[in-house]
């Protein structure tokens, strides 16, 4: 399989490469257009700060590449959030290829969201064989609403988007790379969707 | 629910694990990365890496542990100690670390938390406290390696990191650390009501009762051990059976 992770010098792309391999796959970093176009698959892990992010996917025209890709994609955690519209984070205008917003948790509980949490009603071929209330690994201060396209959710004290599903896109706000077992078996997943 | 962390600290010299009681008398207890492994297997939530004693050439050598790690565990972890530039920071989250530590360049240089914020986000910025309790100082924050009392007092000062864009906290009471004798709970529940990202309590635990009073009357959001654990004494399956008994979250 080729398998390709967006290289927009913005990411924890070594942990999602080192994940892979753990797997027994091999990826290639790239943010040329051609070789993202050809891929089987796309994983977009993103750590970091939005108008940042988006900066990096500008220098490198990636804004105008990413939203008309048709194979299996996913974003991860930042790469999750700079698929929807628009961030409360800086102000921020996203890439837009989800029609949702990204919020920032308003809540008397600790910002960020760090550790780990149970991931509840799970509705994608994504989680074939994680059991409900399986836990992952979250670190983030915005979020993602609920939506027509959650396909899993996490209640931080409210429910919000744990995972998206638009089209070829989907989106993952906790970190498979980081989740155990259960991480690895819905990169898995996502590898064979 | 969100769950309580548990997390095993590993002090790297020389690219092998070691644990100072009271910042003194240290011993050597493993290689890092089978330990870490283990601690993954054994339940553990997190782990956080402490190069004590990071020099420039040392700093090179640690980076390629971090990766050596990164390489080998699927849970996240922690780096620290010696970093002083954001390009420090930038080196050890592409070898694949998920978060960094700050001690004493965020008390000598305060911008760089913002600095290291803006660049890569605060949720990988934990800034690393140092505190001790006199009766006459109060709680104080102590830097580099607690041998140097600062003019911070430590709630003030845990306020002041998180304004500047920190994103969890990491408590050492240096009169608990070691001891055994448990967290300091009064100083971690100040700092834990005081700011709004996670406080981690580190520093004293010596049993199982000791993380339940950490969470339940601390409120802290994680607890962090050594000795406890590279030693055997204390079981992270057997404590967070003991936690959930306890009515506690967390992930068994």
């Amino acid at each position: 399989m080729n398998l390709v992770i967006v290289d927009y010098k913005a990411g924890n792309v070594q942990s999602v490469l080192f994940a892979l391999e753990r797997l027994g796959v091999q990826a290639t970093l790239s943010s040329d257009f051609e070789t993202i176009r050809a891929a089987d698959k796309v994983i977009f892990p993103g750590v970091g700060e939005a108008s940042s992010a988006m900066a990096q996917l500008r220098a490198r025209n990636l804004d105008k590449l990413l939203p008309t890709l048709q194979q299996p994609f996913i974003g991860v955690c930042l790469g999750m959030q700079l698929l929807c519209e628009h961030s409360e984070e800086g102000d921020t205008e996203m890439l837009g290829i989800i029609p949702l917003p990204v919020k920032r948790f308003q809540t008397e509980l600790k910002v960020p969201h760090m550790g780990w949490n149970q991931l509840e009603k799970l509705q994608s071929p994504l989680f074939t064989g994680i059991a409900e209330g399986e836990y992952a690994y979250y670190v983030h201060s915005f979020y993602v609403p609920m939506s027509d396209y959650t396909i899993a959710q996490t209640s931080y004290p409210e429910p919000f988007s744990a995972a998206l599903q638009y089209k070829n896109f989907y989106a993952a706000q906790f970190h498979p790379e980081k989740s155990g077992a259960a991480g690895s078996q819905i990169l898995e997943n996502f590898l064979a969707i | 629910m969100l769950t309580k962390r548990i997390i095993p600290c590993l002090d790297i010299k020389n690219g092998r694990t070691v644990k100072g009681v009271r910042f003194e008398n240290i011993r050597d207890a493993g290689d890092p990365v089978e330990l870490a492994k283990w601690y993954a297997e054994q339940g553990a939530d997190e782990l956080v890496f402490l190069d004590i004693t990071a020099t420039n050439e040392e700093r090179k050598t640690f980076a390629e542990l971090v990766r050596d790690i990164a390489r080998h565990i699927d849970i996240p972890f922690t780096v620290g100690g010696g970093i002083s530039a954001v390009a420090d920071v930038e080196v050890l989250l592409m070898a694949g670390a998920d978060k960094v530590s700050i001690n004493s360049a965020a008390i000598r240089n305060p911008q760089l938390i913002e600095d290291l914020a803006k660049r890569f986000g605060s949720q990988c910025v934990t800034v690393a406290v140092d505190t001790k309790y006199t009766e006459v100082t109060g709680w104080k924050v102590y830097a580099r390696a607690g041998t140097v009392e600062t003019e911070h007092t430590t709630v003030d000062w845990t306020r002041q990191v998180v304004d500047l864009g920190a994103g969890e906290i990491l408590l050492t009471s240096m009169n608990n650390d070691g001891t055994k004798a448990g967290f300091a709970l009064d100083i971690t529940r100040s700092v834990s009501e005081a700011v709004a990202v996670p406080v981690v309590a580190s520093g004293g635990a010596g049993t199982m009762q000791h993380f339940a009073d950490a969470f339940q009357i601390a409120h802290a959001d994680a607890a962090l051990a050594a000795s406890l654990f590279h030693f055997r004494e204390l079981s992270i399956p057997d404590l967070k059976q003991f936690l959930k008994a306890e009515g506690i979250a967390v992930r068994y």
